[in-house]
């Protein structure tokens, strides 16, 4: 899997007066097995990115290849291509529709034309994936939990089999238990399915935490495309652009201002806690 | 996807047509309608016609955009059109095997359109240079004379502007749950009717319950901030008459008279 984002460019009202650039000449390059976070202030067309990744929306100019291959040139089967390339969007609860949890996890599969054994396998597979148990299988989607609901929404797209997972803020509106444990299932798809996956977020912590690469947008550009340590060295920009940095960068910073000499690269808790006491001759 | 739909929206411009009150442009389209429709020859069109274009230049909305609304009623249009020109009975011009086209159809057809294409153009100024908020404020108005017979007046106001304001939320929503369908590989466009119906299933359900909990929020939150009805509500921004509706009231008291010399008195050879 790879996918290589060329020169894309978009713009929402095009020819009215209400024209912006969403999008500005991004490029990026996606490659197989990566954890990536998309991050950005509201508005800076982190979801205008994921949609163009799976031909949802056509961009002014530019383009984008999946696996060398043209995604917006004419004949490209797109359905294949959001099997390939799967997008949950935001508050993805918010479009289940079937009778029974089960039967909802099997729209995907069953979209793609597969048969009925392969496609209820898929999403045996999925709601495994995800940590649903056998009991809610046959219950009507709407009984659930939010947090279950969000599960399997979710489901509904890894029963598909993407090579790459696009979560736009999955995170919002769980609570913090919700949230660690769904962001560590997506952590283990990652690492045990090999899934690409790219998360769009808002929340420094969740990205920090996670993911080996940081994207940062700002009105329609990439600002800045490295690690997490890299990206959140440069907390003052970040926070030029309405973003933060993790809090334990700001206590690193402070300490050091308070004349503690330490390496200030740590972006989550645990490095954060070895870096202090290593300053203290405790480690 | 769903963003080409321009049929009655606000379309902002700080003109003459803008700031005025909401009851003198629902009153004047009203009557403008109606003076459509009373007896009508070739003069009263063109005045009429003369009217509409005033109104056009004063409200500063470029025509294309008003003229966007007409898309919504051309097959209405040239459905009347058809019908009325081979069915009217008459002095034929023009025969082909038994269908035939007469004076007086083709007379009633070029009428028809004109009659109802003023009348879309009329009510497309109208909701173009009115926020729906202003628009039901003055139905509301309009109406409150009906309050003594009992008829709910604020209460149908209020479902209006809840209806229009729910409008453009709902389409983005459709938009979105048809985008994240599509993302778990849905079909909308290939496939017989019968397939293509089922497709909706997946906007729809998911529509409709998104609809009941938009609407069942709104109602908390209406409860929460103590609404109870029109009685005694006071209005932030009331509505008042200003030299420009008295003026726009004697135009239009003029121009009906106009239509209706011209309708009555004026021999009818055309």
């Amino acid at each position: 899997m790879k996918l290589i984002v060329d020169h894309l460019r978009y713009e929402y009202n095009k020819g009215t007066q209400l024209s912006v650039a969403a999008l500005d000449d991004v490029n990026l390059v996606l490659k197989a097995g990566e954890f990536i976070g998309l991050i950005g202030h509201t508005g800076s067309g982190k979801s205008t990115l994921v949609q163009h990744l799976n031909a949802l929306l056509t961009p002014d100019s530019g383009t984008v290849y999946f696996d060398g291959e043209d995604i917006f040139e004419k004949g490209y089967d797109k359905k294949s291509l959001r099997g390939k390339v799967g997008l949950v969007f935001q508050y993805p609860e918010h479009q289940l529709f079937e009778e029974n949890v089960f039967k909802e996890v099997c729209f995907g599969p069953h979209n793609l034309g597969l048969d009925r054994r392969t496609v209820e396998l898929r999403a045996y597979e999925a709601l495994k994936q995800v940590g649903m148990e056998d009991e809610y299988f046959y219950q009507s989607p709407f009984d659930l939990s939010g947090g279950q609901k969000r599960r399997v929404a979710i489901a509904s797209v890894l029963a598909m089999k993407p090579e790459i997972l696009i979560l736009d803020e999955p995170t919002a509106g769980l609570d913090p238990k919700g949230r660690t444990e769904l962001l560590d299932r997506i952590k283990t798809l990652q690492k045990e399915a090999g899934i690409t996956v790219l998360l769009v977020s808002h929340s420094m912590e969740d990205v920090a935490e996670y993911v080996d690469r940081i994207i940062v947008m700002d009105h329609g550009k990439v600002q800045y495309d490295d690690t997490p340590r890299e990206v959140f060295s440069h907390y003052q920009e970040l926070e030029q652009m309405g973003l933060s940095a993790p809090q334990v960068t700001y206590i690193l910073s402070d300490l050091n201002e308070k004349g503690l000499v330490l390496d200030q690269t740590a972006t989550t808790i645990n490095e954060a806690k070895d870096t202090i006491l290593k300053c203290f001759g405790m480690r | 996807m769903l963003r080409e739909i321009t049929l009655g929206q606000y379309y902002q411009t700080n003109s003459v047509v803008h700031r005025m009150d909401a009851r003198t442009k629902l009153i004047a389209t009203f009557a403008y309608i109606i003076s459509l429709f009373i007896r009508t020859n070739i003069y009263v069109y063109l005045i009429a016609a003369f009217f509409l274009s005033v109104a056009i230049i004063a409200c500063r909305v470029p025509f294309k955009h008003i003229v966007k609304g007409m898309k919504a009623i051309m097959v209405l249009l040239l459905v009347t059109v058809i019908l009325n020109m081979f069915w009217t009975r008459g002095e034929v011009i023009f025969q082909i095997w038994k269908i035939s086209i007469t004076w007086e159809g083709l007379r009633i057809a070029l009428f028809m359109v004109f009659r109802l294409s003023f009348l879309i153009l009329g009510s497309n100024i109208m909701t173009l240079t009115t926020t729906p908020s202003n628009l039901t404020d003055g139905l509301e108005s309009i109406m409150r004379p009906l309050k003594a017979i009992r008829v709910p007046v604020h209460e149908i106001a209020m479902m209006m502007s809840i209806a229009l304001r729910f409008i453009p939320i709902l389409m983005e929503e459709t938009d979105k749950i048809m985008k994240a369908q599509l993302a778990r590989g849905a079909d909308f466009e290939n496939g017989n009717l019968i397939k293509k119906a089922k497709s909706l299933v997946p906007i729809l359900v998911p529509l409709f319950i998104s609809a009941f909990r938009r609407a069942n929020d709104l109602a908390m939150a209406m409860e929460a901030r103590c609404y109870r009805g029109g009685d005694g509500r006071t209005k932030m921004k009331p509505l008042h008459y200003e030299g420009r509706d008295y003026l726009t009231f004697l135009i239009l008291i003029i121009y009906l008279a106009a239509v209706i010399c011209l309708g009555y008195y004026v021999p009818k050879f055309w």
